[in-house]
């Protein structure tokens, strides 16, 4: 047997993950609807009369919480595929380091969840005219820290959840409160970013460090925590 | 004797002198934050200070010390780390609410408004949060309950800066009046003698309730050797 | 082939409250097929998460000739597992699904021992891209064993693995369990069915409430033996 080097196994694991996503897109479709709705749910709780807009505080706040909502979805169904049949267990008894099978799991599901948010933002601009252009590949880049430091906490606990019986409850409700500065720092960010009227965007690229910060320590406990944690009993 | 049937540990003389100074320091207390003087603008609500800060201190060594409890639970297999965390988890739970019952009343008096998103009442609200996870994490977790609320002790534990951090300048930097730093001398020694006592609270209570846990977990050990002498003999 | 033995000195494993295992000493000999019998609740699929790495005992040790058995990844290697669950990815084919856990063990010339791996469990006339979840239970018992096979343990371990097999499929697996132990590997199933036993295990050990109550290893046993010593070792007695 070769050695496998640390990156081409946790590259494989996500390889894996996005090679059965491409095939059945399911996790894409039911997120993406998901996200969708919440948006729209946001839409008809917030706009009245003749207004077209909700101001680029809200449109950030609502763009974060389908965000945070459909990402739930996107865990629990990437966990699923490794609770079905019993995966889960070839690949923790598979002589690859945990915090490969951590970093593999978390490229595929921010991957995926990334792959939503793109698609969705149009649809915010779309509704709300939201000023989403001038800036884009800068609101795409907080996208990618924002799901990054959603899902370095997400795969942790949806895979701690996989034996849990109300797992889809818990994921939720264990997750959110840890994500709050992501949530945060990235509303925040995106608001700057939104607002045609802010002065300068100082306090946008302050956020987007600051989220950045946070994901590092978020991945780094990550990794050094995945192992004991799906160890089992 | 305080405790009857306390076990070797508890009656240890150095616990009950403990305990004494708790309740002594509980009478003494009183009677320095009503002589304390009083607060220019809010007057006598001030007096809350003394109980809603400890508090807040309290909820915050709680996360801390539940985060250091699950470290050595999962990186040592500590199952005493994995009391401690629970034990402390419960602890900051407890003077959580009192901070999040006294917060507002103190903002209504001082402010006019039950809430503000003032970055302290802010961030103990979400360490809260997080503790409330925590157990709700051990309580319906399954078999990976345990582990997984090691686990968010840590991101916790992290999370405390960062959501330190992050609130503040969200509000958007905001300047703090009631500082510690910033107390009259009248009021300091009446702050720091209510800080100690309550701290010494805290690891009283959090003794006895380390105390009933370490007991559950002799009688399972208990259970177990009854059940292994009875499958010897069957 | 190694020959290091598998051996438990007084392993000992309690969930809460609850002692699964009390100790238990077994040596598990390489060229053997083990069968662990009990009645349900008798500690045998956790004697076999032990096996695996896959949990810890709370008391005693482990040992793989003289190493340590551990979780960490070289040991893991080495030890081949077949659930009763397959194991694999149902959204992937079974091509795929080896392809996958060849690249993770990082065995040498994948595709080759793909093929060959395919060829012995009779899944290479299979519609290459056939997701698993379309298989039988009998193929996705067999695709799980050529995983299992793939990186050619020392340690062969199944739970249950006959269960979900119709007679066929039973002696078919029957046939390729006596092919491992032939080669020298060490196997070690855990079953209810105890004519399947007879047939192929050399080494019987009947638990019975976390503890072992026979042990016993023989050239080969008739149905009649196994039930006998299975009967006699879980009766309760008054």
């Amino acid at each position: 047997m070769k050695r496998v080097s640390w990156v081409s196994q946790a590259a494989r694991i996500a390889w894996k993950d996005l090679h059965i996503e491409g095939r059945s897109r399911e996790v894409v479709y039911t997120m993406g609807f998901m996200a969708a709705l919440v948006v729209l749910v946001f839409s008809f709780a917030f706009i009245s009369g003749q207004e077209t807009t909700v101001g680029p505080d809200a449109v950030a706040g609502i763009m974060w919480v389908a965000v945070l909502f459909s990402g739930t979805v996107a865990l629990s169904r990437t966990f699923d595929r490794e609770r079905e049949s019993e995966a889960i267990r070839s690949l923790l008894l598979s002589p690859v380091p945990r915090s490969a099978i951590y970093a593999g799991k978390l490229v595929a599901t921010a991957a995926i969840m990334f792959l939503v948010e793109v698609l969705l933002a149009p649809l915010l601009a779309a509704l709300f005219s939201a000023a989403i252009w001038p800036h884009a590949l800068w609101l795409g880049l907080l996208l990618l820290l924002g799901t990054i430091g959603f899902c370095s906490v997400g795969v942790i606990f949806s895979a701690a959840l996989l034996r849990a019986r109300s797992r889809d409850a818990l994921l939720g409700a264990l997750l959110f409160p840890i994500v709050i500065p992501v949530l945060l720092s990235a509303s925040r960010a995106t608001a700057y970013l939104l607002d045609p009227a802010a002065p300068d965007l100082d306090p946008a690229l302050f956020w987007t460090r600051f989220l950045a910060a946070l994901d590092v320590v978020f991945v780094v406990v990550g990794l050094w925590s995945f192992e004991p944690v799906v160890m089992g009993e | 004797m305080l405790f009857p049937m306390s076990s070797a540990r508890l009656s240890s003389a150095r616990f009950q002198a403990g305990i004494a100074a708790t309740l002594v320091g509980f009478l003494l207390v009183p009677l320095l934050v009503a002589n304390a003087p009083l607060e220019k603008t809010m007057g006598i609500v001030q007096k809350i200070f003394y109980f809603h800060v400890p508090c807040a201190w309290l909820l915050m060594l709680s996360t801390f010390v539940c985060a250091g409890g699950s470290l050595a639970y999962l990186f040592a297999g500590s199952e005493s780390g994995d009391r401690l965390a629970l034990c402390s988890a419960e602890l900051g739970v407890l003077f959580g609410l009192c901070v999040m019952v006294t917060g507002p009343l103190w903002a209504r008096a001082a402010w006019g408004v039950f809430w503000t998103w003032d970055v302290r009442l802010t961030s103990s609200l979400l360490l809260w949060l997080m503790l409330i996870a925590y157990g709700l994490a051990r309580r319906y977790g399954g078999t990976g309950g345990r582990r997984l609320a090691a686990a968010m002790a840590l991101f916790a534990a992290a999370d405390v800066p960062l959501v330190y951090v992050s609130v503040n300048l969200w509000r958007g930097l905001h300047p703090n009046t009631k500082t510690v730093s910033s107390l009259a001398p009248g009021m300091r020694l009446p702050f720091f003698v209510s800080l100690v006592i309550f701290s010494a609270l805290w690891g009283v209570l959090l003794a006895l309730r380390m105390r009933v846990e370490r007991g559950q977990a002799r009688l399972v050990e208990l259970a177990i050797e009854i059940e292994d002498a009875e499958g010897k003999s069957s | 082939m190694s020959d290091r033995v598998l051996r438990l000195e007084n392993v000992g494993k309690t969930f809460g409250r609850h002692r699964a295992l009390a100790e238990v000493s077994l040596a598990f000999v390489p060229g053997q097929v083990a069968a662990v019998l009990g009645p349900n609740g008798a500690g045998k699929s956790t004697l076999l998460g032990l096996l695996s790495t896959l949990s810890q005992p709370s008391r005693g040790r482990i040992t793989l000739g003289d190493e340590q058995l551990s979780r960490h990844s070289p040991m893991r290697a080495k030890i081949g597992y077949v659930g009763h669950e397959p194991g694999v990815y149902g959204d992937l084919s079974a091509r795929q699904n080896l392809r996958l856990f060849a690249s993770l063990y990082g065995i040498a010339n994948g595709e080759r021992c793909i093929d060959e791996m395919l060829a012995r469990v009779g899944l290479d006339s299979v519609r290459r891209e056939a997701a698993a979840r379309t298989f039988s239970r009998g193929m996705l018992q067999r695709l799980a064993l050529a995983r299992a096979l793939l990186h050619e343990p020392e340690i062969l371990l199944f739970d249950e693995p006959g269960a979900a097999l119709d007679p066929a499929g039973a002696a078919w697996l029957a046939g390729e369990l006596q092919h491992e132990r032939e080669a020298g590997r060490l196997v070690v199933l855990v079953t209810h069915d105890l004519a399947a036993t007879a047939a192929i295990a050399t080494h019987v050990v009947v638990l019975r409430r976390g503890r072992v109550a026979r042990d016993e290893t023989r050239a080969s046993f008739s149905a009649d033996e196994v039930r006998a010593i299975y009967q006699e070792a879980t009766r309760e007695k008054s």
